[in-house]
C-alpha cells in the first residue's frame, strides 16, 4: 500500500468521483433529513428550521413510543424465530457431506435472491382463508372427522361442524411471519460460517462423557457459535424494524410498524420534520445495534489472542 | 429424540464393530452425523419446503386459467399476454430496466474506483472514509428513501424532464447505494492482486494509465462483472427506495407491482413478479459464478 503522498494525481483521479457522489448524494440528503428534524412545519410543504426539539419531543409521547416498542417487539420476536429456526439448518448445513455443502447454500440462497416485495406478496396466497395453510388443516379435519364416522361418532360434532378455516392474515402473526420468510437466509449464513469453524473434538468431548445431545448444544455448540447468532440477530432486526411493507401488505389495522409511521409522515400526512426526527431516532437504534456487536466482537478477539 | 440413544459413549464402538462384521450397507450413526438424524431432516426439509412453496406457488399461479388464483384450472399464457398489453405496467418495466442498466454502468466505474483507491492507498481517516463507505448498506432503506426523498424535493429536481431524464432522480439514488457493494465485490478480487506484475509494468516504461488499463483491470475482469450484476439486481430489485424518490409519472417494476398488490391480487401480477423474479436470479446466478471464477484464480496470473 502507498502513502498517498507518493501519487496525489492517482489519489486524487481515482477518489475525487466516488467520494463527491457519496458526499453529494447521500450525506447532503441525510444531513439535510438531520437538519429537517428540528424544523416546524408551516404550510403543506413549507418547512421552518427553528432548532426546536419538538419533533423529538412529540416522537416521545406514548402513542409513538407505543409504536416504536411494538416495532422492536415485533422485530425482536422474529429475530428470535429466525434463529430458533435459523440454528438447525445451519447445524445440518455445516455437518452435510462436502458435496451437497454448496447445493444446500445454494438451496438457501436462492430465494433470498428474489424480490423481498414479491416474497411478501407470495405468503398472502399462503395464509389468506382459502390458502394453502387452511386447506392442509381442512385436510387434516376432513380426515378426522371421517375417522370420527368411522368409529361410529359422526353424529356428535365432536370437532365442529365444518372445518372454521383460521384468520391468518391481516394480523400480528402474519407481519411477524412476514418479517421471518423474508429475513431468514440472513441468519442462516453467518451461524453457518461459525459452526462450520467450530472445532468438532469439543462436541465429541461433551458427547463422550455423557452429556445429551441438547446439553450439548446449550453447554458447547452455543457459547462457542454464539457470535455467529450475534451477527445474525442485528442483520435480520435492522432490517426487520423499518421494513413498512410487510406490515402494509400484511398487517391488520394495529400492525402499524414504525417504518408505516415515517413513511405517512412522508407521503399522505405530510410532515416531513416528524418523520425526519423519526427516521433518526431509527438510525439511532440501528447503530446502538451495531455499536453493541462491534463492542462485543472487539471484546472477543481481546480473548482469543 | 429416540436416535440419541445409539450413541451414548457404551454403544458407539460396539456399533461401529457389528457395522463391520455384517458387512451393512452404512455405517453405523456416528455421534456427529447429525445429517443422518431424521429429526434434523425433517426440519430442514419442512425449512426449504416453507421457503419455496409461497414462490413456486406464485409463478404456478401465473399460468393458471382462474381469475381467482385458489385451485387449479388448467394452463395458459393469458396473463403474461394480458400483462404485455397492459401499457403502466410495460411503461414501469421500461424504467425498471432503463434505470438499471444506467445505474449498473455508473456503479460499477464509481465501485472500481473505490476499489482500487481503498486497496492502493493509504491515508489520514481512512477507516472513517471506510465506514462513511458503509453507511449505504448499513442504515435502514427507509431512512436513505426518506432522505433522497427529501434532497430532491430541496433542491427542486426537475421531475418533467423527457424520458430518459425524468428517471435521472431513481438512478442517481440507485447508484448511492449500490457502488459500494460494487467496491466491496471488487475489493475481495483485489486481495490476490500480485502487485509486482504492476511494478514491472512500471519499469518497462508503462505510465500509470497503461498499467491500469493492461495489467490491473483484465486481472479484475471477474469481480468488475460480478460486482456490475449485483448491481443491475440491485437496482432492479430496489422497492423502498425508488418508492420514495419515483414520481407518478416515473414508477418502476416493484413499485407498480407493490400498487397492484394492495389493490387486488391478481394473476396479472403474478406474471410480472415471475418475470422479474427470472431476471433477477439469472443475473444472481451470473454473478456469483463469476465471483467463484475470481476466487478460482487469485494467485495474480488470472
Amino acid at each position: 500500500m502507498d502513502s498517498w503522498r507518493k501519487n496525489p494525481l492517482v489519489f486524487w483521479v481515482l477518489n475525487l468521483s466516488p467520494s463527491a457522489w457519496l458526499i453529494l448524494f447521500f450525506i447532503v440528503p441525510l444531513t439535510l433529513v438531520w437538519v429537517l428534524s428540528f424544523g416546524e412545519k408551516r404550510g403543506l410543504l413549507e418547512v421552518a428550521i427553528t432548532g426546536t426539539f419538538d419533533n423529538y419531543a412529540r416522537a416521545l409521547q406514548p402513542l409513538y413510543l407505543e409504536i416504536f416498542w411494538k416495532s422492536i417487539w415485533m422485530a425482536g420476536l422474529a429475530t428470535i424465530a429466525c434463529l430458533i429456526a435459523g440454528y438447525p439448518v445451519a447445524f445440518a448445513i455445516a455437518f452435510a457431506p462436502d458435496r451437497w455443502k454448496p447445493f444446500l447454500l445454494l438451496a438457501l440462497m436462492v430465494p433470498f435472491w428474489i424480490n423481498i416485495l414479491i416474497r411478501t406478496y407470495a405468503l398472502i396466497a399462503v395464509f389468506r382463508t382459502r390458502g394453502y395453510v387452511n386447506f392442509t388443516l381442512e385436510w387434516f379435519w376432513d380426515q378426522a372427522n371421517g375417522l370420527l364416522t368411522l368409529l361410529g361418532l359422526g353424529g356428535y360434532q365432536l370437532i365442529g361442524a365444518r372445518y372454521e378455516p383460521l384468520e391468518l392474515l391481516y394480523n400480528n402473526f402474519a407481519v411477524n411471519m412476514g418479517i421471518v420468510y423474508a429475513f431468514f437466509p440472513f441468519m442462516v449464513l453467518p451461524l453457518y460460517a461459525n459452526i462450520e469453524k467450530l472445532d468438532r473434538s469439543y462436541m465429541e468431548a461433551s458427547l463422550d462423557l455423557g452429556a445429551g445431545h441438547w446439553r450439548t448444544f446449550f453447554s458447547v455448540v452455543f457459547p462457542l457459535t454464539w457470535h455467529g447468532a450475534l451477527s445474525g440477530i442485528i442483520i435480520v432486526f435492522i432490517p426487520a424494524l423499518g421494513a413498512f411493507f410487510i406490515p402494509d401488505l400484511l398487517g391488520g389495522t394495529d400492525s402499524q410498524l414504525i417504518g408505516n409511521v415515517i413513511e405517512r409522515q412522508f407521503k399522505s400526512a405530510n410532515d416531513w420534520p416528524f418523520g425526519a426526527a423519526l427516521s433518526f431516532l431509527l438510525m439511532y437504534i440501528t447503530f446502538g445495534a451495531l455499536a453493541l456487536r462491534a463492542l462485543v466482537a472487539g471484546r472477543n478477539r481481546g480473548l482469543d489472542v | 429424540m429416540p436416535q440419541s440413544n445409539t450413541s451414548t459413549p457404551a454403544a458407539r464402538p460396539t456399533s461401529l464393530e457389528s457395522g463391520v462384521g455384517r458387512a451393512r450397507r452404512r455405517p453405523a450413526l456416528g455421534p456427529l452425523d447429525y445429517t443422518r438424524r431424521w429429526w434434523l431432516r425433517l426440519i430442514v426439509a419442512l425449512t426449504f419446503l416453507l421457503l419455496y412453496a409461497p414462490i413456486l406457488t406464485l409463478v404456478a399461479f401465473s399460468f393458471n386459467d382462474s381469475r381467482r388464483n385458489i385451485v387449479w384450472r388448467g394452463f395458459t399464457f393469458k396473463y403474461y399476454e394480458k400483462a404485455w398489453n397492459n401499457d403502466s405496467l410495460i411503461d414501469a418495466f421500461a424504467n425498471s430496466l432503463s434505470i438499471a442498466v444506467i445505474s449498473t454502468v455508473i456503479s460499477t466505474i464509481l465501485g472500481v474506483l473505490v476499489a482500487i483507491f481503498l486497496w492502493r492507498f493509504r491515508f489520514p481517516g481512512k477507516a472513517v472514509y471506510e465506514g462513511f463507505m458503509a453507511l449505504p448498506i448499513v442504515i435502514p432503506e427507509i431512512c436513505m428513501g426518506v432522505a433522497m426523498m427529501a434532497f430532491f424535493a430541496r433542491v427542486g429536481w426537475p421531475n418533467d424532464l423527457p424520458w430518459p431524464l425524468s428517471l435521472s432522480s431513481i438512478t442517481i439514488a440507485h447508484i448511492a447505494f449500490s457502488f459500494p457493494f460494487v467496491a466491496i465485490i471488487v475489493r475481495a478480487r483485489l486481495v490476490g492482486f500480485n502487485r509486482e506484475l504492476e511494478d514491472a509494468a512500471k519499469d518497462l516504461g508503462a505510465s500509470e494509465w497503461r498499467t491500469m488499463c493492461d495489467i490491473v483491470l483484465p486481472y479484475l475482469k471477474p469481480g468488475i462483472v460480478a460486482g456490475a450484476l449485483i448491481a443491475f439486481t440491485l437496482s432492479l430489485d430496489d422497492f423502498v427506495i425508488t418508492f420514495f424518490t419515483a414520481g407518478p409519472k416515473t414508477i418502476t417494476l416493484p413499485v407498480k407491482i407493490f400498487s397492484m398488490v394492495r389493490f387486488s391480487v391478481t394473476p396479472e401480477v403474478n406474471a410480472a413478479s415471475t418475470v422479474l423474479i427470472l431476471i433477477t436470479v439469472i443475473a444472481t446466478a451470473l454473478a456469483m459464478r463469476f465471483q467463484a471464477l475470481a476466487r478460482g484464480t487469485k494467485d495474480g496470473r488470472g
